[in-house]
């Protein structure tokens, strides 16, 4: 079935129009121009100071922002009426990707744009925007964000911080612990969670500066050493009723909200780390000379540097693909009268599944990339005089913060199952079909190009739906402490979304660049699909033979085993031909 | 004061080079160009502060296929007020296109016509001396600061063992390098205003390539290279006999 705009995570149950389709080579030349200006920043500004950064010099951190804030980057999402320059979502894309290769310098801007400011945009009232958004775009004023507590990290509203208000009803008095707060040691505004009559979960803007607000030391790090992060301890803060931030028990909209934007973005900056790493392991295996001859010639590498560049590559298909989606979903609801703002909300919220996998995808994209990185650059990877050092310690982090990995699967699959739930996504019938597909021996030939690739990514899918309505209906109420088969469901989820992503961009490839001038995305498809269905296969054997029994268990491991199957390739050569492409190109 | 801004596009400085068509021409298959740094950096940026300080208008010009309108676009993102494009072929030799601009320029009422040192691609530092020749105006050659009072312009040239100030008064032709200017980068509201800034695209008008390239040749890689230093004689003997095997 086609239709026009595909629904939050509809993904898994229909197929997307691809006149819809955004892929990143469909970035317009100003776009690119933003991003041609950002990378000269980061390459003339910040690199030159990478070290100087990681050795603490948070002045530099800032001036840097400030710098960051006269060439508008800090204002680019903010609306026109507090001096923002109200971007498209692409260009916010952009942006985020060339800000990603700055290291501990794109965790304070990413911090200060996104979790620090959004929570005044989204949710502050006019008076609060008038009096910050124009300070926080410009760079006068820094943000920081403050939800983590020593007690609640990826429980985040059980934080223990109290909010009571005053006896003359003039102020809030908060008194917790905040803890991992980046950019603490310099900002001016911190955007601070606290309960209310003890449970009533609320936001509130503090200012520098405030009475009984203090900061512990600078943690160390095991990587993003450059990046302020410190204790914020609150201790009978007045903090003016004005500075409440939305409404009294609303927090976590506040909180979960700015986060689907938070892990959409983090998933980009973490693919232009990746480029930018990869960048440096392919120009370093051209140049290393070990037996007489370049270790870009050897195949050990050449793998290497293909299965980085597939990863790459399906991150990038997928998140520009997303990018296209919200940006769709934006002017939909822009044309129906919503003011652009909370139509990005809105439209962020509404793919929240595809941003939860996202974020997982970037972030282990990443942590592939400054790994192999390493390994190419041998025991020169180890020394700190390579630039992989540093960027195989900063990547530890993006699995961890804006939600675990963990809790990002939970939500891929958990939000899928709560929408079909309350009717919004028809889950139900998708299952049954593919149940009785189990019943049904397929003949049917597969025609035209990439006839093989779309009928494997749509039995991919019946292979998710069977996983998943088997075991919702062995676990019923209980589905939702099945954490392990969660985790294996959201992996296949992922493997597809991916796929699906690059099966598009290749399609649209074909449109414009024709069989031949796609040759190079169809390998890269091929052998995504290739290893992508024998992960799925292994999953959901594992996910089958852990919820299922008797002939159920047996029939669906039979029909698993067909929905997975794919041509057979070489793939040895098929990897040889895409690291070619590089290797010589010397960059992604 | 009216400053007509040379705006050459030059392959990336990390491009790998190499030449097709029996080496007759410049392969660039995969190569990304980029502004030619000098002009940007050093001629584009001081004629902006010099109308910032004292009025004007800023105009970047190039002669090349229409696709160069991108360069002169990112040069009006940094603040050039408007642009001209001369269209012609991919590569044309300086002659050539020194005679259009200085055509351009005299036509318009240009005062000071000013380019980069040279090109990082071709180097062949001719453009400027070119332009002034056609113009019959005076030309500055490698300029490290320009100070501008009035018509008469103060210009610092670096020479031998120390610096020569020089004086123009009127019109000239300025070849600028390190130390006029810093790069300045265009923000995002220059990008987004540059759409709306008038570039106007004009034939050819003048001349015929006189000059043709009959081959490029590459320089073989320089070989394996050791430094020492004035404390390192015993290192440097041992890595004489036993690496180099000399002694």
């Amino acid at each position: 079935m086609k239709t026009k705009t595909l629904k939050g995570g509809a993904f898994i149950i229909e197929d997307q129009d691809l006149n819809s389709f955004y892929a990143p080579e469909m970035l317009s030349e100003e776009v690119q121009q933003f991003s041609e200006m950002i990378s000269d920043f980061v390459e003339k500004k910040v690199k030159p100071n990478f070290d100087k950064i990681d050795k603490g010099a948070h002045d530099l951190v800032v001036s840097l922002l400030k710098e960051a804030g006269e060439l508008g980057i800090l204002s680019a999402s903010l609306p026109e009426e507090y001096q923002g320059l109200n971007v498209d979502f692409h260009t916010e894309s952009i942006i985020s990707e060339q800000v990603g290769k700055a290291h501990s310098f794109s965790v304070a801007l990413a911090a200060h744009t996104g979790i620090g400011t959004l929570p005044i945009l989204y949710f502050g009232n006019s008076e609060q925007k008038s009096k910050y958004l124009p300070g926080l775009g410009s760079g006068a004023l820094l943000a920081s964000y403050c939800l983590t507590e020593p007690g609640s990290g990826s429980d985040a509203l059980g934080a223990k911080t109290k909010a009571v208000l005053s006896e003359d009803g003039k102020h809030y008095i908060l008194n917790g612990q905040k803890m991992w707060i980046t950019n603490a040691g310099f900002a001016d505004v911190f955007i601070v969670f606290a309960q209310v009559d003890g449970d009533k979960f609320t936001g509130f803007i503090v200012e520098k500066g405030s009475e009984g607000l203090t900061l512990g030391a600078e943690e160390e790090k095991m990587g993003i050493k450059g990046s302020s992060t410190r204790m914020v301890f609150l201790e009978n803060v007045k903090v003016p009723v004005e500075n409440l931030l939305g409404e009294i028990g609303k927090g976590h909209k506040i909180a979960f909200n700015v986060l689907n934007i938070g892990r959409y973005k983090l998933c980009v900056m973490a693919m232009g780390g990746a480029k930018e790493t990869f960048n440096h392991a392919v120009r370093y295996a051209n140049e290393r000379i070990q037996f007489k001859i370049p270790i870009a010639k050897f195949g050990a590498i050449r793998e290497k540097i293909a299965d980085m560049a597939i990863s790459i590559y399906a991150t990038e298909s997928a998140t520009y693909r997303t990018s296209g989606l919200i940006e769709n979903q934006i002017q939909e609801l822009t044309s129906n009268g919503m003011d652009k703002t909370s139509a990005k909300l809105e439209a962020a919220e509404e793919y929240s599944i595809e941003c939860a996998l996202l974020k997982v995808i970037g972030s282990e994209t990443l942590d592939l990339v400054v790994d192999e990185s390493v390994q190419i650059y041998g025991g020169m990877g180890f020394s700190e005089e390579s630039p992989v050092a540093r960027a195989y310690r900063d990547s530890r982090i993006n699995r961890i913060f804006e939600g675990t990995n963990e809790i990002n699967r939970l939500l891929g699959v958990g939000t899928l199952a709560k929408r079909a739930m309350k009717g919004e996504l028809d889950l139900q019938s998708p299952i049954k079909a593919a149940m009785g597909d189990l019943m049904n021996m397929d003949f049917s030939e597969v025609s035209g190009d990439l006839g093989a690739e779309k009928k494997s990514i749509a039995n991919a899918k019946k292979a998710f739906l069977i996983i998943a309505g088997g075991a919702i209906q062995k676990f019923g109420l209980e589905f939702e402490r099945q954490q392990e088969i969660i985790m294996k469901l959201s992996d296949i989820m992922i493997d597809i979304f991916a796929a699906e992503s690059i099966l598009m961009r290749v399609e649209k490839k074909i449109q414009t660049s024709g069989l031949e001038g796609a040759a190079h995305d169809i390998n890269i498809l091929k052998v995504f699909l290739y290893e992508a269905m024998d992960r799925i296969y292994m999953k959901g054997k594992q996910a089958i033979h852990s919820s299922q029994e008797g002939d159920q268990m047996t029939m669906m491991l039979m029909g698993l085993k067909r929905f997975t199957k794919y041509e057979s390739i070489n793939v040895v050569e098929t990897k040889r031909a895409i690291a070619k492409i590089y290797i010589e190109k010397q960059a992604y | 004061m009216k400053y007509l801004v040379c705006i050459s596009k030059v392959p990336d400085t990390t491009a790998k080079i190499s030449f097709k068509n029996e080496d007759k021409e410049f392969n660039s298959d995969g190569v990304t160009f980029i502004m030619n740094p000098t002009d940007e950096w050093y001629a584009l940026v001081r004629a902006l502060e010099l109308k910032e300080a004292s009025g004007g208008q800023v105009t970047v010009i190039n002669v090349g296929p229409k696709d160069n309108e991108k360069f002169l676009r990112s040069a009006i993102a940094i603040g050039a007020d408007d642009a001209v494009l001369i269209e012609a072929n991919e590569e044309t030799e300086s002659y050539y296109i020194a005679k259009n601009i200085a055509k351009y320029a005299q036509e318009n009422g240009y005062n000071f016509v000013i380019t980069g040192k040279e090109t990082i691609s071709f180097n062949s530092f001719s453009l400027g001396g070119m332009i002034a020749e056609f113009m019959d105006l005076p030309f500055i050659n490698q300029a490290t600061q320009w100070m501008l009072n009035g018509e008469v312009s103060t210009i610092y040239k670096e020479i031998e063992g120390g610096e020569e100030v020089l004086e123009v008064t009127g019109n000239c032709v300025i070849s600028a390098q390190k130390g006029m200017a810093e790069q300045r980068l265009a923000n995002m509201k220059g990008i987004m205003m540059a759409k709306t800034k008038p570039l106007a695209i004009i034939p050819i008008a003048l001349g015929e390539e006189k000059v043709q390239v009959s081959q490029y040749q590459v320089t073989p890689p320089r070989g394996n290279c050791k430094m020492f230093t004035l404390d390192q004689i015993d290192e440097l003997v041992q890595a004489l006999q036993s690496e180099a095997k000399v002694i």
